[in-house]
């Protein structure tokens, strides 16, 4: 609750707009006590004095009434009948809403078409309706206020209710032997709850504002009681002469819908989750860098194709910091398979985006390291020529392609696209090649599958498109982000397989991120095996296989059922790894290790070479004489 | 032999379209096409299959989150409908469920006290002094640290919150848990640990599983017996050992042969782009027929019927031109499978 008051508050507008508020409620709260005239009681000697008269400090009306007194008192009556029209439409609403989304079918179409019904009046001729058939007064322009704001309420909520009704905890506690009363009010209300206030804080202001409407137009409060429609209906027939009798309560309106609207915006940022997680502050087209490290080495691997030295990149949420890839380095030979494995969190997929920086900044930030394309340090590139290089020289494929393409185009022009972006060539002649890597990724008939959208495409498909897209301009280098993990293990096998066919042909070089050592053992030459935001061994595919140096490894690998040994049982990895933003002194795994001893817990472990191409982050390198366990040693 | 827990008679399940499946003027998808399936008690029977072959919504049937279109559940002897007509609460007692991903299956709004409770007072009755005492024990029985009881889901890890949806599924006593890739979404590190939580479970609280994944190199070390779904139906069941050794239909062959193995030999992929029928225009015959190498005409001509392999009749498979021979990784390269 006090972190919600301190999101308010941080928001200057909304602030101010409940300051104002917060003193207009206590005004109007103590106005019984104060030394003030009766509202009610005409004066006709001293009718319409000015502001600032002895006596009348706002001055008197039409019929010498003292405005201040009216204007408070009508300010308490304006309030009460808003928030009570907007609660009761809020409630009435917000159960037709709740009720329509949960239960849906024929429930929700009656219900819905209803309110279709009454939405499809103008809402102001609905309410001077209403008020026409029930009789003008107060509590009856209350009632058509509310009336006409159910349907706000009910099809927001409907909406909200729809998406969390088909969520599997409904599911659960519908097993957990919870009725449909019970779910909804215990599993479906809190979770609603948020989207109401959101609409109620947005929809006050308005309800007044009505109500002010109706009793300016002399169907609300009637005489002699005040409100401030009806000072404001009465002020207008002396506007010439005595415009204060107007203005008066026009601007106390004007305040006070005002700063309902404003704190009404701010406690709306600050419950949605959407604006809460920053999806509407727009990351910039290039991931942040302060690097402050200049002392880098040389670069080493002269043949290298890419080379990633000490790649630092961190996220900066609030006053915490999350180290996500921790001292990286690595390098890709041209033509080469590169697998970086590890668990979700282990700054792999961090590791790629940070290449051609293409993580979200904010929270992003690269902190340290270079990454070399053939030598040159392409994180000191100026944005335009990164753009050059993002999809021509290097090219992603992404997981899920049914999100990473557009859904209203044809895979055919998203590929044109791509293509015409590096390359200088007619839209028919991009196409001709659309079609043709269509075919190169073994799509049958790609002539047609190029008119299509993504939809229309079977997961596996998509994925070829997501890869025919990365190969439109020949890349050196392909990264894939987990390309099988969303596949059936069918389909992954002929994607595996065709990358694999298409680095014979077009030579480039792939670094695979996956967590699947399966997978790895399948189509990487060499691999880095990722704890914790670092590199904890690295070599030959089959030897780390073989022969793990690093604990993590062989525990991981030992982790994995294997198919056709139904007797050897996976071995667990007890423990959990560190948060990102909690990294140990030391060797991060020493948690978890059964191997620990007090050394591992103390300064920077380096990456040592244990062999002429293997290294590995580990003060006793598991040996070679070492015997291995059962189940993995065949 | 004794009576099956579970014994499962032409279930069948079609969305959209009319209830009167057999109408051809009313074409519906049918995600669950006549299963016929008995579950031993005390056993923990494999459900594999690949995305869209229908193998949760056999879950949800069973669970009764669904309602089958036609066939019959009985459940030790009960009919499942009947059971759940009478009283609400009576399947739920006996059968329950734990859901694929851990953390959307935990109200976000709820601790996890609360979540734990909503069985144990709905389902058993229990309040005050016992209800406490309960949820001690059922925390103690998934490894988590008491503390963590007041805690809110976002506040765990996966792994942790599956553990949250075990003893959920555990704290109403039942005797069936189904299962449904309850270890899918979980790190291969985590996998293992809950794995060996759901082993440890069965043996102390005589529990029988139907253990549901796509992967199945999980559901190899997880079960006694397996069947394999495709397109709706059961293709083929045997107990582990058999299948694994000698698979008969040549869907559950390519289903082996493309699961890579850490330092296993190269999988086989299929030839072309394999992929399931339309399930607006099924295929006519055999679902596979269309990417099965060894098809003939016949195939196409009628659904094969669920035969015996052995002579004990405890392997069967869907397949008219079954293969014979022992299934081993490294030699199955027959000259139609290894291509490219």
């Amino acid at each position: 609750m006090m972190a919600f008051v301190k999101l308010i508050a941080r928001n200057r507008l909304a602030a101010f707009g409940g300051i104002i508020l917060l003193l207009i409620i206590l005004l109007v709260l103590i106005t019984p006590w104060l030394p003030l005239a009766d509202p009610n009681v005409t004066d006709t000697a001293n009718r319409l004095l000015p502001p600032f008269s002895d006596n009348h400090l706002l001055g008197t009306d039409a019929l010498g009434r003292d405005i201040l007194s009216r204007l408070l008192w009508g300010t308490q009556i304006s309030l009460a009948v808003g928030l009570a029209a907007s609660l009761v439409a809020a409630l009435v609403g917000s159960t037709i809403g709740i009720v329509a989304g949960y239960f849906g079918g024929r429930t929700d179409n009656t219900l819905m078409r209803g309110i279709d019904m009454l939405m499809a009046f103008p809402y102001i001729l609905l309410a001077l309706a209403i008020v026409a058939v029930l009789g003008p007064g107060l509590m009856n322009a209350l009632y058509a206020i509310a009336i006409v704001n159910i349907p706000f309420f009910a099809r927001n909520i409907r909406g909200v209710t729809v998406g969390i009704a088909h969520r599997e905890f409904i599911d659960a506690a519908r097993l957990s032997g919870k009725g449909n009363l019970r779910i909804l009010t215990s599993e479906i209300l809190p979770n609603v709850l948020p989207v109401i206030i959101i609409t109620l804080s947005t929809t006050v202001g308005w309800m007044i504002l009505e109500t002010a409407g109706l009793s300016f137009l002399g169907l609300g409060a009637q005489p002699p009681q005040a409100d401030l429609g009806s000072m404001l209906g009465e002020g207008r027939k002396m506007m010439l002469n005595a415009p204060h009798v107007a203005t008066v309560p026009g601007l106390m309106i004007f305040l006070l819908v005002m700063s309902i609207n404003l704190l009404g915006d701010g406690i709306r940022d600050a419950l949605d989750p959407r604006l809460k997680s920053g999806a509407l502050s727009r990351p910039a087209p290039f991931t942040r860098i302060r690097r402050r490290r200049n002392s880098l080495p040389d670069p080493v691997n002269g043949n290298a194709l890419l080379s990633v030295e000490r790649l630092q990149t961190d996220f900066e949420v609030g006053h915490e910091t999350y180290r996500a890839v921790n001292d990286v380095s690595f390098a890709i030979h041209p033509n080469e398979c590169l697998g970086l494995v590890g668990e979700s969190g282990s700054g792999k997929s961090v590791t790629a985006l940070s290449l051609l920086g293409l993580v979200a900044s904010p929270p992003g930030i690269i902190t340290g390291g270079r990454v070399a394309l053939e030598g040159r340090d392409l994180l000191d590139l100026p944005p335009r020529d990164i753009r050059r290089i993002r999809g021509k020289d290097i090219a992603y494929v992404f997981q899920d392609p049914l999100s990473t393409l557009h859904p209203l185009f044809r895979v055919g022009d998203q590929l044109v696209e791509a293509i015409r972006q590096h390359q200088p060539m007619s839209h028919a002649e991009a196409h001709e090649r659309a079609v043709s890597l269509l075919e190169q990724v073994r799509i049958p008939n790609p002539e047609r599958r190029a008119e299509q959208y993504p939809h229309e495409l079977s997961g596996g498909m998509r994925q070829r498109v997501g890869i025919a897209m990365a190969l439109a301009n020949d890349p050196q280098l392909i990264v894939a982000d987990e390309p099988t993990t969303a596949l059936d293990v069918t389909v992954q096998a002929q994607i595996l397989k065709l990358i694999q066919s298409l680095r014979r042909e077009k030579g480039s070089a792939v670094l695979f991120i996956t967590h699947d050592f399966g997978v790895v053992s399948q189509i990487c030459d060499r691999v880095a095996v990722m704890y914790a935001g670092r590199i904890v061994e690295i070599g030959p595919t089959q030897a780390i296989l073989d022969t793990p140096r690093h604990p993590y490894t062989r525990r991981l690998i030992d982790c994995v059922p294997r198919l056709g040994e139904p007797d050897n049982e996976p071995d667990a990895i007890p423990g959990l790894p560190p948060a990102a933003n909690h990294i140990p002194e030391g060797c991060a795994f020493a948690e978890r290790c059964h191997l620990v001893e007090d050394a591992c817990r103390q300064g920077d472990i380096e990456l040592i070479a244990t062999d002429a191409d293997r290294q590995v982050r580990c003060i006793k390198p598991l040996s070679v004489t070492e015997p291995s366990t059962p189940g993995v040693s065949r | 032999m004794s009576a099956p827990l579970l014994e499962i008679r032409g279930l069948t399940r079609t969305f959209g379209g009319g209830r009167r499946w057999f109408r051809p003027n009313q074409p519906g998808v049918q995600a669950i096409q006549g299963i016929d399936l008995d579950v031993m008690r005390g056993e923990t029977l494999g459900i594999v299959g690949e995305s869209g072959c229908g193998k949760s919504t056999l879950a949800r049937l069973l669970v009764g989150l669904d309602t089958p279109s036609n066939g019959t559940i009985h459940y030790a002897g009960d009919d499942l409908q009947q059971l759940r007509s009478q009283d609400r609460h009576a399947l739920a007692r006996r059968i329950q469920y734990v859901f694929q991903d851990p953390l959307s299956s935990l109200n976000p709004r709820k601790r996890i006290r609360d979540i734990l409770a909503a069985p144990l007072y709905y389902l058993r009755g229990l309040e005050g002094q016992a209800l406490e005492r309960r949820l001690g024990e059922l925390m103690e029985m998934v490894n988590l640290r008491p503390e963590f009881i007041s805690r809110y889901p976002h506040e765990f890890s996966g792994g942790q919150a599956q553990r949250i949806g075990i003893a959920r599924a555990l704290a109403g006593d039942p005797e069936l848990l189904v299962l449904d890739e309850p270890v899918s979404a979980l790190d291969v590190s985590i996998q293992a640990q809950v794995l060996q939580l759901l082993r440890r479970l069965k043996d102390e609280l005589d529990l029988t599983y139907l253990f549901i994944s796509h992967d199945l190199s999980v559901v190899e070390t997880i079960s006694d017996r397996i069947a394999v779904m495709y397109f709706g139906r059961i293709i083929e069941q045997a107990p582990t050992y058999r299948l694994f050794r000698s698979p008969s239909h040549p869907y559950t062959r390519v289903l082996l042969d493309s699961a890579p193995i850490p330092g296993g030999p190269p999988i086989q992929a299929e030839a072309g782009t394999a992929e399931l029928p339309d399930p607006l225009a099924p295929p006519p015959g055999c679902a596979f027929a269309p990417r099965c190498s060894r098809a003939q005409e016949d195939c196409r001509q009628a659904v094969p019927p669920l035969d015996n392999m052995s002579p004990d009749g405890d392997h069967r498979a869907a397949c008219i031109h079954p293969i014979k021979e022992t299934w081993q990784r490294i030699v199955t390269q027959s000259p139609r499978e290894s291509r490219g």
